[in-house]
């Protein structure tokens, strides 16, 4: 339970997945405390990972070994520090200086070299973020999800 | 606030706002009845807040006459539980409500996340009375930046603290969804699969906790002693755009005459909170949540709707786009014909608030936001509770 525990709460260096190389995503398991499936796309590899709590991410890699998109879905958000390594301080900037309205609504983040995209609601989010300058040939970002 | 509410009701039979439906305008005799409660659409009392829906409610120190009513709460579907705001994060909550223990003696402090944003603040215990409803201990958020550290925890979810009536908007939000707590087992739980909603916090230091499903923050109607198996929510329909609107929210479903389900259409609800909603031959997971101030759905690619240059969450066609979507699960299914405008024209007009074909995107989800709820009559009925139409968890309209 401590080990579990402090998956959880331990602060970990930023290794950060998204940008970071394939081995990475051993980082996040870790951190997570989930379990690990691997499978193959045309251009590249899916590591999913279905953490305790129930949130289900899954962390694209190209053929070179880097991980070029996350995406997730599930009853609790992901630890997005850890998710978007060096991304998430961008992150965090782009979605304090969003322009709303009031209203529970949906987070995207479109900076150049970014791409950032939350939604769902209490007990349920999804959500992904790529780097459009580092996504393979022929592959869209519908297929990210 | 109550005389005036008729009044505006009374109005809007005739046609406030721009027109309304026939086939929701209220029985005046619904109108005094002790479970219905006046709901406003405004501009909150942030006064910037467009498609926001509201409501007053009022609060007590437990087995007390101490109580205060607070104006401007944001009625909220997609969310369970009520929060309000402290004085000390601008709101106007002034009454002193006891704090809910921890098991290590601490208080007890929630970081609740909602996509735009997180509340954070302790968990405190109150009677809740609306309209003539009344739940006692009642786990409530005081939503409160100076009550402890925000935990990194978190801080690592990177959306903004929405923890001030600038950022918020609202003097608090009453989430009525359709589950009763707004966690479940998980936050129960030790160990990796707590997800840390909830914290023990003394000296104002935290630490993940497991708090006990029926101790976590409690949507209020789930614990009323009577009209407690959901809210039926009534706004007459507005065609373009207006400064306000005016209808009811009613608390239970089947239980007296004025909250009969009738001929609207049962759609159970899956244990994410959500249902299906197909958009040009492809379904999506979808949910109904009047906290959304717009029809959140899809991306511009399928929709074929470009997003605004100034509101960069919003569409912005050229013209108005007539579309629909059909909503279900698995078995009945619904037609929805609805429309989307340009959303920085809309927003032009500063003396409105209020907008029928207000649309966004939201990759690979349907959000039927506040204007799904303009001209209908929609209904949530709350996990594992019955109704004359079914159990609950579901949306009928």
């Amino acid at each position: 339970m401590l080990t579990g525990l402090c998956a959880l709460i331990c602060s970990l260096p930023s290794f950060g997945v998204l940008g970071g190389d394939v081995s990475s995503v051993e980082v996040d398991r870790v951190h997570a405390n989930a379990s690990l499936r691997v499978s193959q796309g045309q251009n590249y590899t899916v590591h999913e990972l279905r953490s305790a709590t129930g949130t289900v991410v899954r962390e694209y890699a190209s053929a070179s070994g880097k991980v070029f998109a996350v995406a997730w879905r599930g009853p609790f958000l992901p630890d997005m520090k850890q998710l978007l390594g060096s991304y998430f301080e961008e992150f965090q900037k782009a979605a304090q200086a969003q322009n709303r309205r009031g209203g529970h609504d949906p987070l995207i983040i479109q900076q150049p070299g970014l791409v950032v995209e939350l939604g769902g609601h209490m007990r349920s989010f999804a959500g992904r973020a790529y780097l459009p300058d580092e996504m393979p040939r022929d592959v869209q970002n519908g297929e990210i999800r | 606030m109550w005389a005036m509410a008729l009044i505006a009701l009374a109005g809007c039979s005739m046609g406030c706002g721009g027109g309304s439906s026939h086939k929701n305008s209220l029985n005046p005799a619904a109108i005094s009845a002790s479970n219905v409660q006046p709901v406003v659409v405004n501009s909150g009392p942030a006064g910037n807040y467009a498609n926001g829906l509201f409501t007053s409610i009022t609060i007590c120190v437990p087995s007390s006459s101490n109580c205060q009513t607070i104006d401007g709460v944001l009625v909220d579907t997609g969310s369970f539980g009520l929060r309000l705001l402290s004085s000390a994060g601008g709101g106007t909550l002034t009454l002193s409500l006891p704090h809910q223990t921890g098991s290590n003696g601490g208080s007890v402090g929630e970081c609740a996340l909602f996509v735009s944003g997180f509340t954070w603040g302790s968990v405190n215990t109150a009677d809740v009375n609306i309209a003539g409803e009344h739940a006692s201990n009642v786990p409530v958020q005081i939503i409160d930046p100076t009550f402890a550290t925000v935990p990194s925890s978190c801080k690592n979810t990177g959306v903004p603290e929405n923890d001030t009536l600038q950022s918020l908007g609202a003097n608090g939000i009453l989430g009525v969804g359709p589950f009763a707590e707004d966690c479940g087992l998980a936050c129960a739980q030790t160990g990796s699969s707590n997800p840390g909603m909830y914290y023990n916090c003394i000296s104002g230091s935290c630490q993940i906790a497991a708090v006990a499903i029926r101790q976590q923050v409690q949507n209020p109607v789930a614990l009323f002693s009577s009209d407690n198996n959901g809210v039926m929510i009534q706004l007459p329909a507005l065609t373009g755009a207006a400064p306000g609107l005016s209808g009811s929210m009613i608390f239970g479903i089947g239980t007296q005459s004025n909250n009969t389900v009738g001929l609207a259409e049962v759609f159970p609800v899956n244990s994410s909170g959500e249902f299906d909603t197909t958009f040009k031959g492809q379904s999506y997971p979808a949910f109904v949540d009047s906290g959304s101030n717009a029809f959140f759905f899809l991306d511009s690619g399928i929709t074929g709707l470009s997003t605004c240059a100034s509101n960069s969450g919003f569409y912005c066609p050229t013209s108005t786009q007539k579309l629909s979507a059909v909503t279900s699960s698995g078995g009945p299914n619904q037609t929805i014909n609805f429309s989307v405008g340009n959303a920085d024209t809309l927003f032009s007009n500063r003396a409105n608030f209020v907008f029928e074909n207000l649309g966004g995107p939201n990759p690979g989800t349907f959000d039927w936001g506040l204007p799904f709820f303009f001209g209908r009559t929609v209904f949530t009925a709350i996990d594992a509770r019955s109704t004359p139409a079914g159990i609950g968890p579901f949306w009928a309209y």
